[in-house]
């Protein structure tokens, strides 16, 4: 199965799933699906990455499979592990046994635990693998993805080498807050998702808080995309435009104004320096 | 051999443009490329560019050196373009035709026309005046070989859009915006407009002299290679926009690496007291932590006109990572020292302290000359107990002391009580040491390293506190 026919055909499924996508990245999902690589996706927090996974699954009708990645995330998290305790169990329980009868029964896949990576690999209907935030992983973890990465396959010593029946089609996210090895980019195609343009920024937000006034939301886009302007420690993004809208629909403001902007600015602004600037520069009194 | 359509030609010297202007890429990139080209329609050039971008560039600061490439050779259009098939080329392919194309009555039509263009917005036919523009008022016809015959500078010196700005805002303001915003986004259409004239005259030279030759002479490198010394304002705003990202950037990088190295020696009871819930099999063994060690830090940073920026950039920085040192101070020279530590407060607001560190220039200088070996003297002086043993000194700046006493004397006893000393020098190496620069006499005391822009800033900064 291809996952999408065009980017076209990419930007209409994804809107139908409730993703407004833009030029880039429809093309980009596209590609991702047609040349079956993976898709590393980079771009401030909030902007809408990990939603493009699920987006891409919910078009396809593909299942979510998702590697949330940490520090410290290792093999045995990501990839496989073998049941010790229940291995420990079973030789125990074979007292007397010859030795080799038990190794054998000791590593099969009754006593694997297949943890994200080997799930998608092993799925044979349509998987979308998320792998999110990478950057928080270590830098070993990345060697480890790229066997994956490259060949869709797995090896385990002591089964061998398992490989994908069907490619799943794996988004990897990023903040950037390091760079990845070139080894892991050069595997993948890059989409860099930034805050969207007014026209699309109002869409989402209609979109996703539908009882907002079109003016009001017109006024909200301006705002933020105002405050984006600034030398921020961190710029409101997409997801806090869309709680900020929430939160005037809850509070029921039909018309945002100095005053109005000043009583939630909260929502969107997280740094009490931010709040300052924003304070100053949008002219709003206290 | 089959007839060639070039295609692959083209590609093969947009890629090799791109590794010249410093991007990475690879051999199987450039395949993936080709086999993105296959999968797409040729029909949108847009949707051949983030084609191209998914494939090649993996690191957004790269994405403008991409874009303006990308322009360079693989055209939006050839030549005076009457290629559109908007109805409203009509009326520019008839202007076109007229025979006298350059007068001061066309020139007053088509101020009228971008005027227009300005007030609605439109991109589309913005785009178009912007070709026409370069096409009509640009041209230079008639010099000799090896001058381009297309000037964006001319171009936009007669038609002169920034005095449009104050008709586009009367629009805006009749559409009931406030001055303010108005100003605003009049401000920002003719600063675009003025990107796209620029763009184009580009694409014409490209089209007489071929792409390699402007991509070589006439693109920027990116900002995270480009010299302090030579960077304009804008430049300054958008570095300094980077310096956030960047400072977190490498603090989690630092972290990570000290969480690498932390792994200590065996904590025996741990381990033993871990493995009775696998039967006494130690399957996980447990280690003491290991305590990191972290850097005073003492910067000495010259604020001269000509380095003042270099310094601002620095400070920024590490103060940006002051968690990874134990203590940070700072003092700014000219001739004098002054303590500027006070201002960088955690979380104070980066505007506020660019604005206070530039007030507090003033305090830095005596004379206004700068003189390295007063201020070195005057800094031994005043503040004895800035340097320590475990303190690592970093001074900053171009090491040009206008032919004054060197003092060496003192900045060698500092180098020798701090733990390490460096000097950073935001000139290139090869202008060390000539004219008034004492790079060299300085140099033989303390390392002094080259850090002209971002990269280079970053990567010393890591190896400072690793």
């Amino acid at each position: 199965m291809s996952w999408f026919a065009s980017p076209t055909d990419a930007s209409a499924r994804l809107h139908e799933a409730g993703y407004l996508a833009d030029g880039a990245t429809s093309t980009t999902s596209y590609l991702a699906g047609a040349l079956e690589k993976p898709l590393l996706v980079e771009g401030p927090a909030g902007v809408g990455k990990t939603e493009l996974a699920k987006a891409v699954a919910r078009a396809t009708g593909a299942e979510l499979v998702r590697l949330q990645c940490y520090e410290g995330l290792d093999e045995a998290r990501a990839l496989y592990e073998w049941n010790y305790k229940k291995q420990l169990l079973r030789i125990q329980a074979s007292e007397g046994k010859e030795w080799d009868a038990t190794h054998d029964d000791i590593f099969t896949e009754e006593f694997l635990l297949t943890r994200p990576l080997l799930t998608a690999i092993q799925r044979e209907t349509p998987t979308v693998l998320l792998i999110d935030e990478v950057d928080k992983t270590d830098v070993e973890v990345e060697g480890l993805l790229l066997e994956v990465l490259s060949d869709f396959q797995v090896t385990i010593p002591e089964l061998g080498t398992v490989t994908a029946t069907r490619r799943p089609f794996v988004v990897l996210t990023s903040n950037a807050s390091r760079e990845l090895s070139e080894a892991v980019k050069r595997r993948c195609l890059y989409l860099h998702l930034d805050y969207p343009d007014a026209e699309r920024e109002r869409e989402i937000v209609a979109s996703q808080v539908p009882g907002l006034d079109d003016r009001v939301t017109a006024q909200l886009v301006a705002t933020v995309a105002r405050l984006r302007e600034l030398e921020l420690k961190k710029a409101p993004s997409i997801a806090e435009s869309v709680d900020w809208a929430r939160t005037l629909v809850a509070l029921e403001i039909g018309d945002l104004d100095a005053k109005a902007i000043a009583d939630t600015l909260g929502v969107i602004l997280k740094h009490r320096s931010d709040h300052d600037r924003a304070v100053k520069e949008l002219k709003l009194a206290r | 051999m089959s007839t060639r359509s070039g295609l692959v030609d083209r590609h093969i010297a947009f890629v090799e443009a791109l590794r010249g202007a410093g991007l990475s890429v690879s051999l199987a990139e450039d395949l993936d490329a080709v086999a993105v080209l296959g999968a797409l329609d040729w029909t949108d050039r847009d949707v051949v560019r983030e084609g191209y971008a998914a494939s090649l560039v993996k690191r957004q600061a790269q994405r403008p050196t991409f874009e303006a490439l990308f322009d360079l050779y693989f055209p939006r259009m050839v030549g005076g373009g009457v290629a559109s098939l908007d109805p409203e080329a009509g009326d520019t392919a008839d202007d076109e035709a007229s025979p006298v194309r350059d007068n001061a009555a066309a020139l007053a039509a088509f101020r009228e026309q971008l005027a227009e263009a300005l007030a609605a917005d439109d991109r589309q036919r913005l785009q178009q005046l912007a070709a026409e523009m370069v096409g009509r008022f640009g041209a230079m016809p008639g010099r000799g070989p090896g001058l381009s015959s297309w000037s964006a500078y001319t171009a936009l010196q007669r038609v002169a859009p920034s005095d449009l700005v104050a008709q586009v805002v009367a629009g805006l303001l009749a559409e009931g915006l406030t001055e303010e915003e108005a100003q605003r986004g009049a401000g920002r259409r003719v600063g675009a407009f003025t990107a796209q004239v620029e763009a184009d005259a580009r694409r014409r030279i490209a089209e007489e002299k071929g792409a390699d030759h402007v991509a070589n002479v006439a693109l920027r490198p990116s900002i995270e290679r480009l010299d302090f010394m030579a960077a304009r304002r804008s430049d300054l705003e958008e570095m300094r926009r980077e310096i956030y990202p960047l400072a977190r950037r490498l603090a989690t990088r630092l972290t990570k690496e000290q969480h690498a190295r932390r792994r200590g020696p065996l904590d025996f009871r741990r381990t033993v007291r871990a493995s009775m819930s696998t039967g006494g099999v130690p399957l996980v063994t447990h280690h003491r932590p290991k305590r990191p060690h972290r850097t005073e830090l003492v910067v000495l940073c010259d604020v001269s006109g000509s380095v003042a920026n270099f310094a601002q950039f620095t400070l920024l920085l590490v103060f940006a990572l002051r968690d990874q040192f134990q203590k940070v101070r700072a003092f700014t020279f000219i001739d004098q020292v002054h303590e500027v530590t006070p201002y960088f407060t955690p979380g104070a607001d980066i505007v506020d302290v660019m604005s206070d560190l530039a007030a507090s220039t003033t305090q830095a200088a005596l004379w206004g000359r700068t003189n390295y070996g007063r201020a070195l003297g005057r800094f031994a002086e005043e503040h004895p107990d800035a340097v320590g043993p475990k303190t690592s000194l970093l001074v900053l700046g171009d090491a040009r002391s206008n032919y004054s006493d060197l003092n060496e004397a003192v900045l060698e006893e500092l180098a020798g009580t701090a733990r390490h000393a460096w000097w950073l020098n935001p000139e290139h190496r090869r202008h060390w040491g000539t004219g008034d620069s004492a790079a060299a006499a300085y140099g033989d005391i303390v390392p002094m390293v080259e850090c002209r822009n971002l990269t280079q800033l970053a990567e010393f900064v890591h190896d400072l506190t690793a």
